[in-house]
C-alpha cells in the first residue's frame, strides 16, 4: 500500500486457538516489580 | 479500537484488538481517523481534498485509493477489528490453579536504608527476618506441589537484600536444581540486589544459575546517593558502581537489568539512564517510585509534562544511540510485536495472587511483594496452602475487562488493567485505576511502538 506500511505483527485473534499455554514469564518479575506491562513478554509456545 | 499519535515524525495508527500496527502518511492518517468517526465515503473525499487543497500530489483519485486500502485493511481484520475477548478474560487463571512464580523474601533486612523503599528499608512494616533454609525448601516445594504442568517455574530471590542471606540462596539454588529430574520442571532464578554485598563468588554463582539478575542504581552519583544510603547516612554509589560493572560484564549475553527508581528530585530522568549508559550498561530499566502522594519525593502532576517529555527523549536517543553502533536497551521499550503474548496473557492480568506470589521469611503468602505486611491479603501459607479464599477469588477477577475505567482504553492489552498494588495504593481496590500510572504507561507504549516502526523503516 502506497500510504500504509504495516508492521509484521501476531495477529491476536488467531491466538485465540494457539495460545493460552502460561509458559511466559509472569509480568512483574523480572525488571520493573512495580507495574505491569505484558506486552514485553516473550511468548514461550512455537505453535 | 484504534489509537491514532504522532510521535519522532511517524503517524501511528494501532489496531488494538488484532495487535497490527500502521506507520502511516498524514493523509492516511487523517482518512483513518474520519472512518474511525463514521465519516462516509464522500464525506472523508471532499473533506480531505478540502484540506490538501494546496497539495499538488493529493487528487480525489488518491483519496479514493486511501480509502480503498483502508477498507481492505478492515476487511482483513486488521484496522477497526472486533472486541471478542471479553468472554475469556479468565480463561487462563479458571483453566488452571497452577502457581509458577514465587517470589522468596529471603531477607526481610537491608544493608541500606532508601528513603523511598517501599519495603520500609526491608522489613515491610513488621520484624527484621532471615529466611531459614527450611522453609525456602518447603517454598519451592509447595512451587512444585502446585504448578500443575506448568514446566517453567520462576524464583526471584529479593528482600529487602537477598544477599544478606547468599548461603541459604545458593541452598536454594541446589535444592530447586536437584528436583529438576525428578519432576521435569525447569527453575528459572533471579537475583534483585542493591550490590553492596556482591564479590567474585557472588558473581560467579549468579552468572552460573541466575537466569536474571536486577542491580538497584538510580543513576548519577548526586541522584543515587540522596536516596540509597546506608544506615549511617553515607551515598552507596561509589561502593557499588565498580561491582556492577564487573558483575555486567562478566555477565555476557545472559540477562541482566540495572534498575533505577525515579522520584520528583529526578524527573529528567534519562540524565540518569544515560549516565547508566555511560558507565557500561546496555540493559536498562528506570521505574516511577511508589509510595503515598504526600512523601517528599513523590511524583506530582505538575511532573506529567516533563516525564512524559523524558520518555520521548529516551526514545530518540535510543534511535541515535542505535545508528551509532551502541545501541541500549530499556525494559519498557521492548515490546515484540510478532513473538509476542498471545491474547490470553494480554487480557489475564499480571497473575499476582493466582499463578504468583510472595512468600514471607516465616512461610505465609501473599499476592505479591508489594502486597506483603498487608495483613488482609494474606493468602495463607506453604504448608497448607492458600485459605483465603476470598482475597484469591478477588484477585482471579483481576484483569483488562475487571476495571470500568478501563474499557475504553486503547492501551487494555498492552497493561492487561495494570497493577493491582498500584491501584490498590491510589485508590483502595485492587479493580480500581492508578491514573499516573497509567498516563507513564500509554506514553511509554507510544514510544516502544514508535521504535519498531523507525526499526521497520530502517530495515527497508
Amino acid at each position: 500500500m502506497k500510504r500504509i506500511k504495516t508492521l509484521n505483527t501476531r495477529d491476536l485473534n488467531k491466538t485465540l486457538k494457539t495460545g493460552g499455554c502460561g509458559e511466559c514469564q509472569t509480568s512483574c518479575q523480572s525488571a520493573c516489580k512495580t507495574s505491569c506491562g505484558v506486552a514485553n513478554q516473550k511468548c514461550e509456545n512455537n505453535k | 479500537m484504534i489509537h491514532q499519535y504522532k510521535l519522532n515524525g511517524f503517524n501511528i495508527v494501532l489496531d488494538i484488538f488484532s495487535g497490527a500496527v500502521h506507520s502511516v502518511d498524514e493523509l492516511a492518517y487523517d482518512v483513518i481517523a474520519l472512518y474511525d468517526a463514521g465519516a462516509s465515503v464522500e464525506d472523508i473525499v471532499a473533506k480531505m481534498l478540502e484540506k490538501y487543497a494546496a497539495d499538488p500530489e493529493i487528487n480525489e483519485q488518491e483519496i479514493r485509493e486511501c480509502i480503498s486500502d483502508v477498507e481492505e485493511l478492515k476487511a482483513a481484520g486488521q484496522l477497526f477489528a472486533a472486541d471478542c475477548y471479553e468472554s475469556h478474560a479468565c480463561d487462563l487463571k479458571n483453566k488452571s490453579r497452577a502457581v509458577k512464580a514465587l517470589c522468596l523474601h529471603v531477607a526481610h533486612t537491608c544493608n541500606l536504608s532508601c528513603d523511598y523503599c517501599f519495603a520500609a528499608q526491608g522489613k515491610y512494616h513488621g520484624d527484621r527476618a532471615l529466611m531459614s533454609f527450611e522453609v525456602g525448601k518447603r517454598a519451592l516445594d509447595f512451587l512444585i506441589e502446585n504448578s500443575e504442568n506448568q514446566k517453567n517455574l520462576e524464583v526471584d530471590f529479593f528482600g529487602g537484600e537477598p544477599l544478606m542471606n547468599w548461603e541459604v540462596v545458593k541452598q536454594l539454588v541446589a535444592y530447586g536444581r536437584s528436583r529438576e529430574e525428578e519432576t521435569g520442571k525447569h527453575f528459572r532464578f533471579t537475583l534483585t540486589t542493591n550490590g553492596v554485598l556482591v564479590d567474585d563468588e557472588v558473581i560467579e554463582f549468579s552468572n552460573q544459575e541466575m537466569n536474571n539478575v536486577v542491580m538497584s542504581l538510580d543513576g548519577r552519583r548526586e541522584v543515587h546517593d540522596a536516596l540509597r544510603k546506608t544506615v549511617t547516612g553515607r551515598g552507596s554509589y561509589d561502593e557499588i558502581v565498580p561491582k556492577f560493572q564487573k558483575f555486567a560484564k562478566l555477565r555476557g549475553e545472559r540477562e541482566y537489568y540495572i534498575r533505577g527508581t525515579y522520584t520528583n528530585r529526578n524527573v529528567e530522568f534519562t540524565k540518569d539512564i544515560f549516565h547508566m549508559a555511560d558507565l557500561g550498561f546496555d540493559k536498562l530499566s528506570m521505574e516511577p517510585v511508589v509510595c503515598p502522594p504526600d512523601d517528599p519525593y513523590a511524583l506530582s502532576d505538575k511532573d506529567m509534562p516533563v516525564l512524559l517529555e523524558q520518555y520521548e527523549i529516551l526514545a530518540k536517543e535510543m534511535l541515535r544511540r542505535e545508528k551509532e553502533g551502541k545501541p541500549i536497551t530499556f525494559y519498557h521499550y521492548m515490546i515484540d510485536l510478532e513473538h509476542g503474548p498471545c491474547v490470553y496473557k494480554r487480557i489475564s492480568g499480571c497473575g499476582s495472587g493466582t499463578e504468583y506470589m510472595a512468600v514471607t521469611p516465616w512461610g505465609d503468602l501473599y499476592p505479591c511483594h508489594q502486597f506483603v505486611g498487608e495483613e488482609k491479603f494474606r493468602l495463607g501459607n506453604i504448608w497448607d496452602g492458600v485459605d483465603n479464599d476470598a482475597v484469591r477469588e478477588e484477585f482471579k477477577r483481576c484483569n483488562a475487562y475487571a476495571r470500568p475505567d478501563c474499557q475504553d482504553c486503547w492501551a487494555k492489552l498492552y497493561c492487561s488493567g495494570g497493577c493491582a498494588a498500584n491501584a490498590y495504593h491510589a485508590t483502595g481496590d485492587i479493580t480500581g485505576v492508578y491514573e499516573y500510572g497509567c498516563e507513564l504507561f500509554k506514553k511509554r507504549i507510544e514510544c516502544a511502538i514508535m521504535l519498531k516502526a523507525a526499526e521497520n523503516e530502517e530495515r527497508e
